[in-house]
C-alpha cells in the first residue's frame, strides 16, 4: 500500500513539473472511424491506409503549426453500434480536434448527433445525401452524393438518345438510395423509367429480372449495387444475349468488377467515376492531374493493393482538415469548422471542392467523368 | 408475356434450384445416418468453391486438377468435423449436436475469411462456349454441368441407400442407434462416412456452382438456408424429395420475380413453402412419422 502511494505521489509530482512544458509540443489529435473489417472493408481499408500514410508524410514534413499530428483510428467493423462507441471514445477519452469518417452512410448518420453536441467537426467519407440534408453545422463529407452520379448517367443517356430506361437495383441500403434518386431525377432529364426491378445483394442469378426488362421498351439498363450482384448481372446479360446498353454505379468502380464479370461480359459497360480511375488518360494540363498522380504514386509505393476512389475520400478529408488548420493557424475545433467552410477551388482526389455555409460537400457532377469498359480496362469518354 | 420469357424463368429457376437441391442432398446424407441437421452444410459448399479457386490461384493448378483436389480436401474436412466435434459429443441429445454444427459453420466461415479474405472470386467454366438457345431461352453450358451432376449424385445416392448394405446400415443407424449397433453395425464409422459423403456432395456442388454464381467466404449462409428449406419441402431424409424441393423453390423464386415483383422474390417462395408445410407437415415426399409413446 505504502509503495503504491509513493508511486502515485511521484507521478503527480512529475505531472506537475512537466505538464506545462509538454502542452506546447503535444501532437494535434485527429480522430478517424473506418470500417476496416466487416462487409464494408473495401471502403475502410484503403481509407485507413490513406490517413496513416498522410499522417507520416505530414509529420516528416515538420507537422502542422510546429506540432506533430496524431491520427487515432478506430475500426467500427461496419457496425453502427461500434461507430457510436468509437465516437464517444474519440470525443471524451482521446479529445480529438476533428474527426474523419465513418466509411458508410449508415454509420455516419448514427453519430451525427454526437458530433453536433460535442461541437467537433466531422468530415465523413460516406455518400448519402441525408448526411448534408439539411446542412449540419459540424458535418462535412468528401464522397459525392448518389444524385451526382445519377445526373451524370442521365446526361450521358440523354445525349445518346436513350430516354427509356430500366432500373435494376440491389435491395440493400446502397441500392435503394440510388433507386430513389434515379426515380426522382428522371423527369428532370426527360427520362422515363419503364421497368424497376430489384435483386438481393447475395443473389446468384438475375436472369429473371433481365428477361423481364428484355420484354420492355427500355433503351438502357441502369444497375445500382456493389459486388458481386452487378458482376452476376453483367454475366447474365451476355448469357441472355441482351444488347441494350448497361450502366453501372460507382459502387463497382474497381478492377475487381471486371475480373468477376469476366472481360467479355464487362465489355461496353458505362459507369460514372472520379478521375482517379482514369488518371493516365487525363489531360496533363488538367488541374487535378498532379494531385491524382501524387496520391497514386504515394499509395502504390506503400501498399500492395491498388488505389481506389474510396481511399481518395479519406485523402480529401485529411487535406481539408490540414488546410483548415493551416489557414486558421489554430487547432481549435471551432476554428477548424469555420475554416473548412471557407475552402474554395481545392482540387482533391474526388474533384474540385467549393465549400460554403450552404454546401458542406462542395462537389458537383463536373467532378465525375463517364468511362466505358473496353478490353478489360477503363476508357475515358471525352 | 411471351412464351420465351416464361421458358427463361423456368430454365433459370431450374439451374438455381439444382444448386439448392445439391446442398439439400448433403443435409439428407447426414440426417439419414445421425438424425441431425448439419448446419455446416452450406460451408462445405463454400469451401468446395473457394478451395478450387485458391488451388488455381496460389497453387497454379489447372482446373481439371483443382476441382477434384478441392473436393478431396473438403471431404477430409468433413471427416475432421465428425472426429473433432461430433464424436466427442456422442450420446448427447440431437439438439446439442445441431448446435455444435452451427458452431462449426461459424468456425469454417471465419477461417475461410481469414485465410482467403473477404473478396468475391470466380472460377472459369468447365466448358467454354456461348449460351445455348432453347426455344428463345438461353442456357449456359455450365448449367448443363450443374443439372447433370445433380442428377448423377441423386441417382447414386438413391442406389446407395436402397441397394447397398452400407447404405442400409447407415439408414439403420438413424432409425435406432442401439439396435443398429447390436446388429453389428459400427455406428461411429457410419457417421464418419456420412460426414465424408455429405462434405463430398457439398464440395461438388460448390465447385460446379462457382463458375455461374461466383463465390466468397459467406455464400454458405444463403445456400445452407435455401438447401435446408428444400429438404423440408421435399420431406426430410428423402434424396429425391430434397432435389425436387430445391427445384420447386428455385422455379418459384424465378417465376415470382418474373410475374410479380423481384423485390418479393424470396418472400413468395417462402410463403408457398409455409403454406405447403401447413397442409403437409412431413413435406411433399416425406412419410408422416409416428412415434410410439
Amino acid at each position: 500500500m505504502k509503495g503504491m502511494k509513493l508511486v502515485l505521489a511521484a507521478m503527480l509530482g512529475g505531472a506537475l513539473l512537466f505538464g506545462g512544458t509538454a502542452f506546447a509540443n503535444e501532437p494535434i489529435k485527429i480522430g478517424a472511424i473506418f470500417s476496416v473489417t466487416g462487409p464494408a472493408a473495401f471502403l475502410g481499408e484503403p481509407e485507413r491506409n490513406t490517413v496513416k500514410m498522410m499522417e507520416e508524410e505530414i509529420n516528416k514534413a515538420g507537422g502542422l503549426l510546429g506540432r506533430k499530428i496524431e491520427v487515432v483510428v478506430y475500426d467500427d467493423e461496419s457496425d453502427a453500434t461500434k461507430a457510436v462507441t468509437a465516437i464517444d471514445r474519440l470525443i471524451k477519452k482521446d479529445r480529438v480536434v476533428a474527426i474523419i469518417g465513418p466509411s458508410t452512410s449508415g454509420n455516419t448518420l448514427a453519430i451525427i448527433s454526437k458530433v453536433e453536441e460535442a461541437k467537433i467537426p466531422l468530415v465523413s467519407c460516406a455518400s448519402a445525401k441525408k448526411i448534408n440534408l439539411p446542412v449540419k453545422k459540424y458535418v462535412f463529407k468528401t464522397a459525392q452524393s448518389d444524385a451526382i452520379f445519377v445526373k451524370k448517367i442521365y446526361q450521358h443517356a440523354k445525349k445518346s438518345g436513350w430516354t427509356k430506361v430500366a432500373l435494376l437495383s440491389a435491395s440493400d441500403a446502397y441500392g435503394s438510395a440510388g433507386r430513389e434518386d434515379l426515380k426522382e431525377l428522371a423527369a428532370q432529364f426527360g427520362v422515363t423509367v419503364v421497368a424497376d426491378e430489384v435483386f438481393g445483394p447475395k443473389d446468384t442469378d438475375m436472369t429473371a429480372q433481365l428477361t423481364k426488362i428484355k420484354g420492355t421498351a427500355a433503351q438502357a439498363i441502369i444497375c445500382w449495387g456493389t459486388n458481386p450482384g452487378p458482376a452476376v448481372i453483367a454475366r447474365n446479360r451476355t448469357q441472355l444475349g441482351i444488347k441494350t446498353p448497361l450502366y453501372m454505379s460507382q459502387g463497382v468502380a474497381s478492377k475487381k468488377f471486371i475480373e468477376l464479370a469476366g472481360k467479355e461480359n464487362a465489355e461496353g459497360i458505362f459507369l460514372p467515376a472520379g478521375r482517379l480511375l482514369v488518371e493516365d488518360q487525363i489531360d496533363p494540363k488538367h488541374p487535378q492531374k498532379k494531385v491524382l498522380a501524387g496520391y497514386i504514386r504515394d499509395y502504390e509505393g506503400k501498399f500492395k493493393g491498388g488505389v481506389s476512389a474510396f481511399g481518395g475520400h479519406a485523402f480529401d478529408a485529411m487535406n481539408l482538415l490540414e488546410m483548415a488548420i493551416r489557414n486558421g493557424k489554430s487547432a481549435e475545433p471551432e476554428t477548424i469548422r469555420d475554416q473548412i467552410e471557407k475552402i474554395r477551388a481545392f482540387w482533391g482526389a474526388g474533384g474540385e471542392f467549393n465549400l460554403s455555409a450552404a454546401d458542406h460537400s462542395g462537389l458537383t457532377e463536373d467532378s465525375m467523368v463517364m468511362v466505358k469498359i473496353v478490353k478489360g480496362d477503363w476508357d475515358l469518354i471525352k | 408475356m411471351p412464351f420465351s420469357s416464361i421458358l427463361q424463368f423456368i430454365v433459370s429457376g431450374v439451374t438455381v434450384g439444382a444448386t439448392y437441391g445439391l446442398t439439400a442432398l448433403g443435409f439428407t446424407m447426414i440426417y439419414n445416418t445421425t438424425g441431425i441437421i448439419n448446419f455446416a452444410q452450406g460451408e462445405f459448399v463454400m469451401l468446395g468453391g473457394m478451395l478450387a479457386v485458391f488451388s488455381m490461384k496460389w497453387g497454379g493448378l489447372p482446373l481439371p486438377v483443382a476441382v477434384p483436389l478441392s473436393v478431396l480436401l473438403v471431404t477430409a474436412v468433413g471427416v475432421g468435423v465428425d472426429r473433432l466435434t461430433i464424436r466427442p459429443m456422442r450420446g448427447r441429445p440431437t439438439v446439442s449436436l445441431v448446435i455444435v454444427t452451427i458452431g462449426v459453420a461459424i468456425l469454417l466461415r471465419g477461417g475461410a475469411m481469414l485465410l482467403f479474405g473477404k473478396d468475391t472470386h470466380s472460377l472459369p467454366p468447365f466448358s467454354e462456349g456461348p449460351a445455348i438457345p432453347i426455344g428463345g431461352a438461353a442456357l449456359l453450358p455450365q448449367s448443363i454441368w450443374v443439372l447433370g451432376i445433380t442428377l448423377a449424385v441423386l441417382v447414386a445416392m438413391k442406389l446407395f441407400f436402397d441397394r447397398t448394405i452400407t447404405g442400409k446400415a447407415m439408414l439403420a443407424c438413424a432409425c435406432d442407434r442401439k439396435a443398429a449397433s447390436l446388429m453389428g453395425i459400427n455406428v461411429d464409422v457410419m457417421v464418419t462416412v456420412s460426414f465424408a459423403f455429405s462434405a463430398l456432395v457439398g464440395a461438388l456442388g460448390g465447385v460446379i456452382l462457382a463458375p455461374i454464381t461466383l463465390t466468397a467466404y459467406d455464400v454458405g449462409i444463403l445456400l445452407g438456408l435455401k438447401g435446408f428449406a428444400a429438404c423440408i419441402l421435399g420431406g426430410l431424409g428423402n434424396p429425391f424429395g430434397a432435389v425436387a424441393g430445391g427445384l420447386i423453390i428455385g422455379v418459384l423464386e424465378s417465376l415470382g420475380a418474373g410475374f410479380l415483383s423481384s423485390g418479393y422474390k424470396d418472400a413468395i417462395a417462402f410463403v408457398i413453402l409455409l403454406a405447403l408445410l401447413f397442409l403437409r407437415p412431413s413435406g411433399l415426399f416425406g412419410k408422416a412419422s409416428a412415434d410410439r409413446v
